[in-house]
């Protein structure tokens, strides 16, 4: 593939709002991870709520998108300078050749939860406030981010579960690509809600405490929330050497079951393999791998064997899940600004919660922080329904 | 916005899949869509998917199902074998019944909801079960754009085939919503709509398409009662491309996708 150029990027979840709060808590080891307080929820679980959602103010000409999941988008677009960047791209490429492609797996769900509590108790018809199409349907959060900008191009929700976040980069690769678009607006924005919770609790895929990915104990997630965002060009001719660039995408499908990924980590397999093949890299070339990581049984033992089928054991890898929980149609957004903060800070981040790696997944597997110059690193996004994707970032040569 | 600033992207259509109202595949609906046969609207069907193991055939729901069958029959109409295919699933919002199963279970004294109506409510349901039934390893893509989302479908698949050179089925579905869902969401019953799409022509190639970003006025259709079809199932909004198809000539039509910024494709069989 022709790279693209990350030209800004942000993020905020339970660490921290911007790049600034992110970058702390990952260099302090912090984890944003707590005892589940959120809503009405009575489940035993951690999860990792972003402080001051409900306090978010949206503009009013945009208040019918107004719901929990749009709150979050728009505090995260707003850190870091993000939405000036945008409105910068705007004036240069035009508003009709700015994409948005945006990852969510539940987008406003949480009002529809809200609004069947108020339903009319003779009729059983919805709260007149309830506004469906610009809330709960899973485009809202692409749409707000279009109206928020007042772009007329290219605009979707991409929405595979768990990878949502990392596909959008291939999505907007191909449109800028085919001179679609010049810029893409990309990235994921999930936020609790009940539907998720009360639903891994149903599969018994939620910990009961701050979820231990890769550890030899490991019994599950801790969902999070969270917004990411980045802003997609093509690399100009002249390049900063901290600058960080899309390399490689790689995509593939299970084929094995809704909500168990192939024990073998087949999938899993192929997506790394043809990322590293769109980059033009070798397994050797990597210098760190972000781990899809959720801490289930399941997922952290199929990817650990596509791991060692591709890269053997000796690449550092570590998942952030322990720090941000796992934030699903938003993480592939997430982890790919993790993987940026990495490259432009020479820093690995160690995996939080986890106290003895389990040896059977036979990963190098990061509990610490390192700090050493790399060039490119890789993240990997799977989700349910077989959906995997992995990403391949590196930083721009001298 | 001019269309001149914008490139177009080309491809050829090897097969199409129809299930709605009154449309029971492609071949009947051709006719009706040419004028050559009446429009009898009747409740959408579509059959149990035999390739789904026995659990997950079990546990499918309708969008699902419409799903699979639509894109089985583009698929075989195009020759090819669907474990090879990358596919490109859009709906306007996924499945409506389950969705009111588990907000009215939330909102009830007892919010265990069940591990299927829990993996179903996904976005790419749709796509992973049929990534089952058929095997497919490949790439799978479940969008979503409102009533925008056949356009949103269509130029996602169109760049696969043009970037990727690779081919692509592209499957938009939607089905109905029950109340009171459906008073905020009017979708009255299912309908989808699949096409295969090659970079290249060959032996089975239908039409050469051509979609560019256009802001001229969306094409209607003329028969009264399919024009009120388009505009109340959000995948129906592809169904003037059906149109030309069915005609076999030689023409140019507007698809709705977001509010003003509109998909033209030009239409030229092989």
């Amino acid at each position: 593939m022709k790279p693209l150029l990350l030209s800004h990027y942000t993020m905020t979840s339970c660490i921290g709002r911007g790049l600034d709060a992110t970058l702390d808590a990952i260099r302090q080891q912090r984890s944003g991870l707590a005892p589940c307080t959120f809503e009405t929820v009575d489940l035993p679980t951690y999860t990792g709520e972003v402080p001051g959602v409900d306090s978010v103010l949206i503009q009013r000409e945009l208040a019918e998108f107004d719901c929990r999941n749009n709150r979050l988008a728009q505090l995260g677009m707003e850190q870091d300078g993000f939405a000036d960047a945008v409105r910068a791209a705007v004036t240069k490429y035009g508003a009709d050749r700015v994409g948005v492609l945006m990852g969510t797996s539940t987008s406003g769900i949480l009002q529809t939860e809200l609004a069947y509590r108020r339903r009319d108790p003779v009729t059983g018809a919805l709260p007149d406030d309830f506004v469906y199409a610009k809330t709960q349907n899973t485009f809202s959060v692409a749409d707000f981010t279009r109206s928020y900008f007042d772009l007329s191009g290219p605009a979707v929700a991409i929405s595979s579960a768990c990878s949502s976040s990392a596909k959008v980069f291939g999505s907007a690769r191909r449109m800028i690509e085919t001179g679609l678009i010049d810029a893409a607006i990309v990235g994921g924005v999930d936020s609790l809600c009940l539907t998720t919770l009360y639903g891994f609790n149903s599969l018994g895929l939620l910990s009961q405490q701050a979820c231990r990915p890769y550890d030899a104990e490991r019994d599950g997630i801790s969902i999070g929330e969270a917004a990411a965002f980045a802003l997609l060009e093509r690399v100009p001719v002249n390049l900063g050497e901290n600058a960080v660039l899309l390399l490689g995408i790689g995509e593939s499908s299970d084929a094995y079951h809704m909500s168990s990924p192939h024990p073998e980590g087949l999938g899993a397999k192929m997506a790394m393999e043809s990322a590293l093949k769109m980059a033009g890299l070798e397994a050797a070339d990597i210098d760190y791998i972000n781990l899809h990581g959720t801490a289930t049984q399941t997922n952290d033992s199929a990817e650990s064997k596509a791991i060692n089928a591709v890269f053997g054991s000796y690449t550092p890898c570590s998942s952030t899940k322990g720090a941000t929980g796992h934030t699903l149609g938003a993480a592939g957004g997430i982890e790919a600004v993790i993987c940026a903060l990495a490259l432009q800070n020479n820093l690995l981040p160690g995996g939080l919660n986890t106290h003895e790696v389990d040896p059977a997944l036979g990963v190098n597997y990061l509990l610490q922080n390192e700090e050493r110059p790399i060039t490119y690193v890789l993240s990997n996004s799977f989700g349910f329904g077989g959906t995997n994707c992995s990403l391949i970032f590196g930083r721009a040569a001298e | 916005m001019t269309t001149s600033t914008h490139r177009e992207i080309s491809t050829y259509v090897e097969g199409v899949g129809l299930r709605g109202p009154g449309f029971d595949g492609w071949a009947s609906s051709r006719e009706v869509l040419a004028g050559k046969a009446l429009y009898q609207p009747q409740k959408t069907t579509f059959a149990v998917p035999e390739l789904l193991p026995a659990a997950e055939r079990r546990r499918s729901s309708d969008i699902t199902r419409l799903s699979l069958a639509t894109m089985l029959e583009a698929i075989s109409a195009a020759k090819l074998e669907a474990a090879s295919l990358p596919s490109v699933f859009t709906s306007s919002g996924g499945d409506g019944q389950n969705c009111h199963a588990i907000n009215e279970m939330l909102a009830s004294e007892d919010r265990e909801i069940s591990p299927t109506r829990f993996h179903n409510s996904v976005h790419n349901a749709a796509s992973g079960y049929c990534s089952i039934a058929t095997g497919a390893m490949a790439p799978s893509s479940a969008l979503c754009a409102y009533d925008g989302s056949f356009g949103a479908g269509l130029l996602e698949a169109l760049t696969q085939v043009a970037v990727d050179n690779t081919r692509c089925v592209l499957v938009a579905c939607d089905t109905g919503y029950p109340e009171p869902l459906h008073s905020v969401r009017k979708i009255y019953d299912a309908l989808g709509i699949a096409l295969v799409l090659s970079p290249e022509q060959g032996a089975h190639s239908i039409a050469k398409i051509t979609v560019s970003m256009t802001d001229a006025e969306a094409d209607q259709l003329e028969d009264t009662v399919l024009e009120a079809l388009r505009l109340s199932i959000p995948a129906a909004r592809g169904l003037p491309l059906l149109h030309m198809l069915a005609l076999k000539q030689p023409g140019k039509v507007v698809l709705e996708y977001l509010g003003s910024t509109r998909l033209a494709v030009a239409i030229a069989p092989c």
